[in-house]
């Protein structure tokens, strides 16, 4: 504990301002604060607001990272300002000077503070979080199995910070993209054995363009996130849920494109890239290349296709025949999957709840 | 060292000359490639999106033949994306030794059981942490003076940074490709697009996100004057590369920005011709883009 009462030093703030009221651009300012390397990067802004200059607009509550208010860009990354140590800050800093800057896919409104309403809430009303009862609604409290609510308290821990909207790679290309928060909010009643319309919210967001399939598997929320909601996890699992139990076949290529996938290691051991594509347009099996949506992506991918055969990248061969197993090999492979697809019940293990061995085994009795 | 050597799928497929170049260059590093050629595919996070149970025993399975490998230090990919996919089974397997006594049990019918604690390491990693960059720079025979490189890691290999055992000060190897680039003589270009997404797990489900996102990085690039980008993903190189011509087309400029797997780039300051590194093969032809008479010593011809 001697560490958190380490005397106070100095550290240097380097923070966007920004007033758009004001007419101009953006800059960088910097401040220098004393505080022990504990104490967190929002008192640091907080001091230098005190001392300094009053008009620095930070948003802030707690100040104990559970009111999600003071999301924050620190050195490039996303988080709480009140759950980030300052010498941390500093460690992660490139030129010993402790970066601040709003958070990203947001717009500004003044300095530090982003526009959660125009975004981030918008985004969360999109995927209705609320519980929609079953009927009939009992008269008093829903009695649901204990275990059966376990798997969405990882979604559940979400405060609404915005640090994972903030560098979502998706959003930043597509705006209208539902995002990580949300779609996690999402999973929080399809996950929830109380709500009546799972199939129609999986529905509604497999089918939605900007809806589960357009999330890029970047891991940027993963990171981002300061309580380990692991939005893209939950995305994988609205994923799970729409196409493995609901078997709901979208617009947008997502449920074939995993069949696709899933079958063509199943039936070769390793990919085969040339069949996937035109399969995840027309349908999982031998005629889906030769199906409409196929055809238009073909002529559409055109000039990239004659660009890889005339440089020799690709040979007509070697799209025509899959690369394949050994044959005993392939067996082996058919054999794991015809086990665990055999299965009545998927199995997934979700570290986020049943930790890990060593954390078990070092806790304290 | 000798090391049990997963190449990958696509690399042996839409991108041949990664897994031809990775040959070329293990033997001027001493490294002995023995290639698990009874693996399967990892399943890119896609299979792991359909059943994380089937993932997990695919590549237990995969762990357990490199396992068997007699004399092998470790395992080597030389794909970000498998090393992502077979980090995030790795993980679970290695958390639980319940959930790994029921992994095996699968496996049990063939004579395979994967033991907590493989080494398993993207090429990248294995440059920095095993060969050293000392010992690289003492094997440079053509620097790659004045050649401009912007680094493209591939989300898989910089993110969750636990999973990956990335640390700022012990380990940051979120910053590997720029050491490498810098022991091999060459600039390194710092842009935007560095550590983020190609886009290319979504080509089939929003192409147009897509290639946003690899014009995006692409153009970033452009505008920090970087001659070319690498790369050690085969899967950011289709979408970076490959697809380059319509990414041009989505974002609506002339990008002409070459794509070098990590291997060409080491086999180049190594002394290996671009022929025999199949740069020829690119889209984007980095012979024809890069001025090489500047950049590299000796001429680089088609």
């Amino acid at each position: 504990m001697a560490e958190a009462h380490k005397p106070p030093q100095d550290f240097t703030l380097r923070l966007r301002r920004y007033d758009p009221e004001s007419g101009d651009a953006p800059f960088w300012e910097e401040h220098t604060i004393q505080l022990g390397p504990h104490r967190s990067v929002l008192e640091g802004i907080l001091q230098a607001k005190a001392r300094f200059d009053g008009s620095i607009g930070i948003r802030c509550s707690c100040r104990a990272a559970i009111c999600g208010s003071c999301g924050v860009r620190i050195n490039g990354q996303p988080g709480l300002a009140c759950h980030t140590h300052l010498d941390k800050a500093l460690a992660a800093s490139r030129d010993g000077v402790i970066e601040v800057e709003p958070m990203g896919n947001m717009p500004v409104i003044k300095d530090l503070i982003v526009d959660m309403d125009a975004v981030h809430w918008k985004k969360i009303q999109r995927v209705t979080p609320w519980l929609i009862n079953k009927e009939p609604i009992p008269e008093r409290e829903y009695i649901v199995p204990r275990e059966s609510m376990i798997d969405v308290t990882q979604s559940m821990a979400c405060i609404q910070c915005g640090a994972c909207v903030s560098d979502c790679l998706s959003m930043e290309v597509d705006p209208l993209f539902v995002g990580p928060a949300a779609l996690a909010k999402a999973y929080r009643f399809v996950g929830d054995p109380r709500d009546a319309q799972q199939f129609e919210r999986l529905k509604d967001l497999a089918e939605d363009p900007h809806g589960i399939f357009d999330c890029t598997h970047c891991f940027k929320c993963i990171e981002a996130c300061p309580k380990g909601v692991a939005p893209m996890s939950q995305i994988m699992r609205l994923r799970r849920r729409a196409t493995g139990d609901h078997h709901i076949v979208d617009r947008n290529n997502g449920e074939r494109h995993e069949a696709a996938f899933v079958g063509l290691v199943k039936d070769h051991g390793l990919l085969w890239e040339a069949e996937l594509l035109p399969r995840s347009y027309g349908g999982n099996n031998f005629f889906g290349k030769f199906a409409p949506p196929s055809a238009l992506e073909l002529i559409d991918s055109l000039p990239v296709i004659t660009k890889a055969l005339l440089r020799r990248k690709v040979t007509p061969m070697g799209a025509l025949k899959p690369h394949k197993l050994p044959k005993d090999d392939l067996k082996q492979v058919k054999r794991i999957y015809d086990t665990v697809e055999g299965r009545d019940e998927r199995i997934e293990l979700n570290l986020y709840i049943s930790g890990y061995d060593e954390d078990v085994e070092e806790a304290p009795a | 060292m000798r090391v049990a050597y997963w190449p990958g799928c696509v690399s042996r497929g839409f991108t041949p000359e990664l897994h031809g170049s990775m040959a070329l260059v293990a033997p001027l590093l001493d490294i002995e490639l023995v290639q698990l050629d009874r693996a399967c595919c990892t399943g890119a996070g896609v299979i792991a999106e359909h059943n994380q149970e089937l993932a997990d025993t695919l590549n237990a399975r995969t762990f357990a033949l490199a396992q068997n490998v007699d004399g092998a230090e470790l395992m080597m990919n030389i794909c970000s994306t498998c090393q992502g996919a077979q980090s995030e089974c790795q993980e679970r397997l290695d958390a639980s030794a319940e959930y790994r006594a029921h992994v095996n049990e699968t496996l049990a019918a063939e004579g395979l059981s994967y033991e907590k604690g493989l080494d398993n390491k993207n090429f990248l990693w294995l440059l920095v942490e095993e060969i050293g960059l000392d010992e690289l720079r003492a094997r440079v025979k053509r620097p790659l003076t004045d050649l401009k490189v912007g680094p493209f890691y591939g989300c898989y290999i910089v993110r969750p940074v636990d999973r990956l055992g990335i640390d700022a000060v012990e380990r940051p190897r979120d910053t590997y490709l720029a050491q490498v680039i810098e022991t091999l003589g060459g600039t390194v270009i710092e842009y935007a697009g560095s550590h983020k997404c190609c886009g290319f797990p979504i080509i089939t489900m929003n192409k147009e996100a897509s290639l946003k996102q690899a014009g995006r990085h692409l153009g970033d690039a452009v505008d920090a004057d970087a001659d070319c980008l690498v790369t050690p993903c085969p899967l950011c190189h289709l979408n970076l590369d490959l697809q380059q011509p319509l990414a041009e087309r989505t974002v609506g400029r002339e990008l002409n920005m070459p794509v070098l797997h990590l291997p060409q780039l080491v086999g180049l300051a190594l002394g290996l011709e671009p022929k025999e590194l199949g740069m020829q093969r690119h889209v984007v032809k980095p012979s024809s883009v890069i001025d090489w008479t500047t950049s590299v010593v000796a001429g680089v011809g088609t």
